[in-house]
């Protein structure tokens, strides 16, 4: 125990005590970004074509639908809730998109926003149920699993299979891809972000010497040399996907939102002691409803992307193991599912790990069972990570006395 | 004569059939440790609960600095700066020492209106660098989760928040309870630093030790009531003893 000095400093003493983070169960983006290269390397050993710039391209379209939906789920999970309905709401919200586009006649936009706000709406209402009726989300939103299918079905049930939509809007997100001088000025904007956020610390790391000059460097050229990277791997094929372009988006916006404002704070403070954040003022209520509805915009959201993938919707729109997937993705990426803790970019990171099985067991040509056993035995792997790192932290806790 | 800092004035408050406080009055002056003591069910916490703005009273009035001050919410409560340490800490484990000081009241940067939404963490860690300087108190790291913090260590947390809010008065729900020897110490020394500091504190405890090590008055509840205030310099560990349990008239009488 060392008395409080100015070398505890957030940015500079974080990576100096990284080792003794992870051997206290601080493991971070750690197991994530090892499950990745993992899975990259072995599905390159059984198959080169995973790794090539077309099924890398197709990998990214098919992660929109199942990024989106982890995305929100882990927002859920941040606060020590779970979210079982959001397959079955991206599902029902696609047949609103669809049947308001069609029927109505609705533009694109406006037909999209009226199923994100449908899908806004259900949120709200589960929240409602658990914070007013006290329900454990668990059962609420498992209800709403059911319930919002059986509306899918419904809805769909008179027309025969599927209901196309050739709205161009609606089709032209999964299928429009930036044009090059677009990437390179995104590249462009990257580095200068970059710039601008890790310059203000240039100073602190050339006082601290050649390590800290190095991490220094680590960190500020991370994002430039990923968008570079992405660019040159997808420019080989078709460019880079809108879709691609609205999951970062997303992710900087919740990332932010989480990490960087007051409410950020309260989520991650309900998620660890709601008692606690209680008595600090903070609406607990409030920021549970909030979230389930935001889960659920998400969702509608990752239905919208997956009717423009198949230029239709049908029954199943939203179904199969679409959701556990989402929660897998986020538990893989470092979200405990006792709440409180993870982060935004672990869930894309995990998203990616799941994606990245699928894509590559049905390039071996295997069955969806296969696909599903090897899922849930990497969520198994991610769940009993978290747990031995939850046992961690509590003796390390102990230990410090 | 400056009027306390605290006064509260005929307390009552009652929970269905149990008449928790029954016109209890005590005042806290700035600067000073007033203990409140009494057998478990007396009505300590029900009182403490009451000033920080958790319970309203039936009837009786709270008044700061001899002005009548109307506490409806924890939040009204610590904008009067009244922090309240709770037994259990109410921290959250998850969170960073420094997010736990300023939870509820985040900093964020002034000036520039988009700025305005973002945290200011630079603010914050400096206030609690200098928050942990005036408890003279050791914490590995401000950034690191409280879950990887000692007993003692969560204490001081706890305690760090009045620095940082600027409280005026603090009031402690059995702070020793769940202590050991050298923690206590530590939470003694800390009390104290905030007392220096010229802030009232209120003091619930069980702990003779820490009465006579901290307290410059004593108040003994007893089934609601207050039934004695005693001076801790001109009395023994025995006397209070007898006024919590009651057995002090056939002492006092012999
Ligand atoms: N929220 C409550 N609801 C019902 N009864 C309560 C509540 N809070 C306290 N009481 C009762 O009021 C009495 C005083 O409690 P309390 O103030 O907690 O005592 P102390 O802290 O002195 O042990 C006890 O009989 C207790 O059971
Ligand atoms: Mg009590």
């Amino acid at each position: 125990m060392a008395t409080l000095n100015s070398n505890t400093d957030l940015e500079t003493g974080a990576q100096m005590d990284f080792v003794s983070r992870l051997r206290h169960g601080e493991l971070g983006f750690v197991p994530v970004i090892f499950a990745l290269f993992a899975v990259f390397l072995v599905f390159h050993l059984a198959n080169p074509y995973f790794l090539t710039p077309r099924n890398l391209s197709n990998l990214t379209l098919q992660l929109g639908v199942l990024g989106i939906m982890a995305l929100g789920v882990s927002l859920v999970l941040f606060i020590g809730e779970i979210d079982l309905s959001a397959g079955s709401v991206s599902g029902a919200c696609a047949v609103v998109l669809v049947l308001l586009s069609t029927e109505l006649g609705l533009p694109g936009l406006l037909a999209a926003a009226s199923a994100i706000a449908v899908g806004a709406a259900i949120g709200w209402l589960h929240g409602t149920c658990v914070t007013l009726i006290g329900a454990p989300s668990f059962i609420v939103t498992l209800t709403g699993l059911l319930v919002w299918q059986g509306v899918q079905r419904m809805l769909v049930g008179n027309q025969i299979g599927q209901m196309l939509i050739n709205d161009p809007l609606i089709t032209g997100i999964a299928s429009t891809f930036i044009p090059s001088w677009m990437s390179l000025l995104l590249i462009g904007l990257t580095s200068a972000a970059a710039l601008i956020h890790f310059g203000r610390q240039w100073s602190a790391a050339v006082v601290g010497g050649i390590a800290e000059v190095a991490i220094w460097l680590a960190r500020a050229a991370l994002y430039p040399l990923l968008a570079i990277a992405v660019y040159a791997i997808l420019s080989q094929h078709s460019g880079v996907p809108v879709l691609l372009l609205i999951l970062a988006a997303l992710t900087l916006v919740l990332t932010v939102l989480t990490e960087h404002t007051p409410f950020g704070t309260h989520i991650f403070a309900v998620g660890g002691n709601a008692e606690a954040a209680r008595r600090a003022g903070i609406n607990v209520s409030g920021i549970r409803v909030l979230l389930f509805a935001m889960c659920s915009s998400m969702a509608a959201m990752s239905g919208i992307v997956a009717v423009s993938r198949q230029y239709a919707v049908d029954s199943n729109t939203g179904g199969g193991n679409l959701v556990l997937d989402a929660i897998a993705a986020a538990v893989i990426g470092g979200t405990s599912l006792f709440g409180g803790r993870g982060r935004i970019l672990g869930s894309l990171l995990g998203a990616l790990v799941i994606g990245s099985v699928a894509n590559g067991l049905d390039l071996l040509g295997q069955s969806a069972n296969v696909k599903s056993i090897i899922t849930g035995l990497i969520l198994l792997g991610a769940v009993s990570v978290d747990m031995i790192a939850r046992k961690r932290r509590i003796r390390s806790g102990a230990a410090g006395a | 004569m400056q009027p306390p800092l605290l006064e509260v004035h005929d307390l009552h408050k009652r929970f269905g059939s149990v008449q928790a406080l029954d016109g209890v009055g005590l005042s806290v002056h700035a600067g000073s440790v007033l203990a409140l003591l009494g057998d478990n069910g007396a009505g300590k916490s029900t009182l403490v609960k009451i000033v920080s703005g958790v319970h309203s009273p039936d009837a009786g009035s709270v008044a700061l600095d001899g002005s009548t001050v109307e506490l409806s919410s924890p939040r009204q409560a610590s904008g009067c700066g009244i922090e309240t340490v709770y037994q259990d800490l109410a921290l959250c484990e998850n969170l960073s020492v420094t997010q736990n000081l300023f939870l509820g009241r985040e900093r964020r940067h002034s000036g520039n209106r988009l700025k305005g939404w973002f945290l200011d963490r630079h603010a914050m860690r400096q206030e609690a660098e200098r928050a942990f300087q005036v408890l003279g108190s050791r914490i590995p790291s401000l950034s690191s989760p409280v879950s990887s913090l000692s007993g003692g260590q969560r204490q001081a947390v706890a305690i760090a928040r009045a620095i940082v809010w600027r409280s005026r008065l603090v009031m402690f729900d059995e702070p020793t309870a769940a202590l050991g020897v050298e923690q206590t110490a530590n939470v003694h020394q800390l009390i104290r630093r905030l007392r220096d500091q010229g802030v009232g504190v209120l003091l619930v405890t069980h702990n003779m030790v820490d009465v006579f090590a901290l307290a410059d008055r004593i108040v003994v509840l007893r089934r609601g009531k207050r039934i004695a205030e005693l001076n801790p310099t001109e009395c023994t560990p025995d006397d209070v003893v007898s006024a919590i349990t009651g057995s002090s008239i056939a002492a006092r009488e012999s």
